[in-house]
């Protein structure tokens, strides 16, 4: 049984969802969602749906994780069960763990955590639908809530991956071109300080392609943090025009 | 961070800034590698290796198992890092925490995206019968840069396996006497960067480690592709940063290579 596999990109360079190479997914992003939590948002990228909240700054549970000096950033990158084709068990599984470890690796940066000694700030990033790319779009969005929690940030911090699929070098790699594709890189970028706060990657890339992936993940990244940028003036709009009424 | 480590902080970074190391080393030198293969007879394959004071032991087990559903043509590879409570005053009993986790997804990841293993040469009956490699990693002693270490032994100890001669006989596996290496058809070496007052420094060790802002892993395939990356740490690199690393690293794991691939 041989059945020819479709193209990802055709001759056009035209991918399989209709994107140029370098063209992001279509790209939703709200702030202030949910009102239990001091922050939140909530983004859809392409076929994404990703959920963040953030609790704190506030006191440490168990207490003997405080620290003296600044607080303590605490991050769950999770998966629902039914995000994704077959049923995810919702025990956090290890790529979960080191996700939750990266994510919490590219935002740490961008905080001012010095400025809460002694606390922590709790944050919660639920992938509710998975198409590829999400703990990037998790990054996107959890900056944001942070943001929307009213914490001291130097720089939002935006994420997006580039890639090899079929040869070509391309931005915002879809499940299906991650999987069949020969490299993903994805990448966190907070533009105003020019720095790269994660970097991943799997697959195979000469240092030439490597050098063409990263600009490209660059640019991605700067698409998205003017979009960032937009919903979270979108939120403050509305508030105005509440006090206004 | 203990208060010793925050007093060292100072002194490390000021050394580092005029190129100089705590341990007498160029910024860009390795310590001292050393790799003994075959040192656990139980064990497929094994191997031990020495960077500097920091000691891992990797044993690679080899079973027959069902293969993943999406690969029903391949067989499957595991890595399993356990930092043993042995190795450092940090490390503690339980279940793999997450830079456990970490260490091993980042040596999975080298040895996977590289095509170490010829994996479809370990299909025994497509979707039904495959063979499994376990890569378990011992960490057996704590001296900082563990996954450069963990990543030379598994590839070491990949090299040394020597697994039994599995056939299928009317849809049984049967063990053939003899037997034969694991189809290993890349080699791939991982070198991590660490970040320190604006510097890098190759192979950093514990007290380098417990001072960087970041650091950053790069592995490569023999064809001088990269193959994995991971960053770690709460600081960050710019793009020109990353590509002065990408060409340290590049010619660093081709000198590295050496040392376990003889030809």
């Amino acid at each position: 049984m041989t059945k020819k596999e479709a193209k990802m990109i055709d001759k056009d360079g035209v991918r399989a969802d209709g994107r140029k190479p370098d063209e992001l997914r279509p790209t939703k992003i709200e702030v202030g969602v949910l009102n239990n939590a001091d922050g939140s948002a909530y983004i859809e990228q392409g076929k994404n749906k990703i959920l963040a909240a953030v609790y704190g700054p506030h006191e440490v549970h168990p207490k003997h994780l405080a620290l003296p000096h600044r607080s303590r950033l605490r991050c769950r990158y999770h998966m629902a069960p039914f995000s994704v084709d077959e049923r995810k068990s919702p025990a956090p599984s290890r790529r979960e763990v080191e996700l939750s470890k990266v994510i919490r690796e590219a935002l740490e940066p961008s905080i001012f955590l010095e400025y809460y000694p002694r606390t922590s700030i709790d944050l919660f990033i639920e992938v509710l639908q998975a198409h590829g790319g999400t703990r990037c779009a998790g990054i996107t969005v959890a900056s944001l809530a942070l943001a929307d929690a009213g914490i001291p940030m130097r720089d939002l911090t935006a994420a997006c991956a580039a890639g090899k699929v079929e040869g070509q070098l391309v931005l915002d790699l879809t499940d299906q071109e991650d999987k069949k594709g020969e490299a993903d890189v994805p990448l966190a970028y907070m533009p105003n300080l020019d720095a790269v706060t994660l970097l991943q990657m799997d697959g195979q890339l000469t240092l030439e392609e490597f050098e063409k992936t990263i600009s490209l993940s660059l640019e991605g990244c700067k698409q998205l943090y003017l979009l960032q940028k937009e919903a979270l003036k979108v939120k403050y709009v509305a508030v105005k025009e509440d006090i206004e009424e | 961070m203990s208060m010793i480590i925050r007093v060292k902080q100072k002194q490390i970074a000021q050394l580092i800034s005029k190129g100089k190391r705590l341990d007498g080393r160029e910024l860009t030198e390795t310590r001292e590698i050393k790799v003994e293969v075959g040192v656990i007879e139980k064990a497929e394959g094994s191997a031990r290796v020495l960077l500097g004071k920091t000691e891992v032991l990797v044993g690679v087990k080899i079973e027959v198992g069902t293969p993943f559903p999406d690969t029903p043509n391949e067989g499957v590879l595991t890595v399993n890092a356990e930092l043993v409570p042995l190795a450092s005053p940090s490390f503690e009993p339980g279940p793999p925490n997450e830079n456990a986790i970490e260490l091993s997804r980042v040596v999975d990841r080298g040895i996977r995206e590289s095509k170490a293993i010829d994996l479809k040469k370990l299909c025994l009956e497509p979707g039904k019968k495959v063979l499994v490699a376990f890569i378990d990693v011992y960490v057996l002693n704590h001296d900082g840069n563990l996954i450069d270490a963990s990543a030379l032994a598994a590839l070491a100890a990949l090299l040394n396996t020597k697994m039994f001669k599995y056939e299928m006989e009317e849809g049984e596996v049967k063990v053939k006497p003899g037997y034969t290496p694991l189809p290993i058809q890349n080699h791939p070496i991982a070198v991590t960067f660490a970040k320190i007052n604006g510097k890098f420094v190759v192979d950093p060790w514990l007290e380098e480690e417990q001072v960087m802002d970041a650091r950053l892993t790069m592995t490569f395939g023999k064809d001088d592709k990269i193959c994995a990356l991971q960053k770690g740490g709460t600081g960050y690199f710019t793009k020109e940063q990353i590509l002065e690393i990408a060409n340290i690293a590049q010619e660093k794991t081709s000198e590295i290579r050496k040392l376990v691939v003889k030809d």
